[in-house]
């Protein structure tokens, strides 16, 4: 059996559910909807490399790279941003969050 | 052979990633983020794209992963009073999940390229060049800006983590630099004239 594009296009739509689910149901948890994200991301990158082997084009790898680097850059900030939480709460919840504003 | 390699790497990268979303402890949640990595390096691999796999290792499993691993291990939460909310929000995790997935199986199996799409490739994969050379040959000519504005996300990201995460603590004792510099024999040493036999 041949592997085409519709193949790889479907894992990257059900990568993306568990993404967009893990986000809504570990809604306490910010941890897992970091990592969430980064399911998203993924699945968003399958789809460029997808693209780009089918159609023989090197811009969705190029493309995919940029998300990958935006990606990394995305995770360091919000782990930077929850460890600064940490402190100032001693909790990560994300119930805790809307305490902050003024 | 590649039809068997690629259901099991896609299966494992499913299963792993139903995992993340439901491991009971965090640090189960980024081991499985590993594995999904992992596997998602493999699909690369399937498709050719032979550099951008060895990145998804070095720079996911290697960085992020690690870093994400570090600060479930650095801070000190009760995790089970996070994991609460998980039956309250079932349903509407599986509603929309349900939802999310309906849609994009109707794209994923539905579309149509256009005819011209093979043509109109900005830049073609040529059969003699192997991937990361020619990621090179488009990257630094081609989309230079592209590469320059993601060094600079990069570097803001970099700058901004380390300023959110930098603290002085007043009360520690630290080498003073400058203080130490300005130091001369004049203002330091004092010389006493000890009389004889009557001691300091």
């Amino acid at each position: 059996m041949i592997i085409g594009l519709t193949h790889y296009l479907v894992v990257a739509a059900i990568l993306f559910t568990f993404g967009i689910a893990g986000i809504i149901l570990n809604r306490k948890n910010i941890i897992v909807i970091l990592m969430s994200v980064e399911l998203i991301l993924l699945s968003v990158n399958l789809n460029f490399v997808a693209f780009s082997a089918q159609l023989g084009d090197l811009t969705g790898q190029v493309f995919a790279l940029f998300v990958l680097t935006v990606a990394a850059a995305e995770a360091a900030i919000g782990l930077a941003i929850l460890v600064t939480f940490y402190r100032n709460r001693g909790s990560i919840a994300v119930d805790d969050i809307n305490s902050l504003k003024g | 052979m590649a039809a068997v390699f690629f259901y099991l790497f896609s299966g494992v990268l499913i299963a792993s990633a139903f995992g993340v979303i439901t491991a009971r402890n965090p640090v189960h949640s980024v081991l499985f983020l590993i594995l999904a990595f992992c596997n998602g390096a493999g699909l690369f691999l399937l498709q050719g794209a032979e550099f951008l796999a060895m990145i998804l290792i070095v720079v996911y499993v290697g960085a992020v992963a690690v870093l994400f691993l570090f600060v479930v291990m650095m801070l000190d939460v009760d995790f089970a009073e996070l994991k609460q909310g998980f039956q309250k929000y079932l349903p509407a995790g599986l509603g929309v999940g349900a939802v999310v997935l309906g849609e994009l199986g109707f794209v994923a199996v539905g579309w149509t390229s256009a005819p011209s799409a093979g043509a109109a490739a900005a830049s073609p994969i040529l059969a003699h060049v192997t991937n990361t050379a020619a990621l090179g040959q488009v990257l630094y000519t081609k989309y230079v800006i592209f590469f320059q504005v993601s060094a600079l996300v990069l570097l803001t990201a970099m700058i901004g983590a380390i300023v959110l995460t930098l603290r002085h603590r007043p009360n520690v004792k630290r080498q003073n630099i400058d203080v130490q510099n300005a130091r001369t024999a004049k203002t330091v040493v004092e010389l006493k004239k000890v009389p004889s036999r009557a001691g300091v």
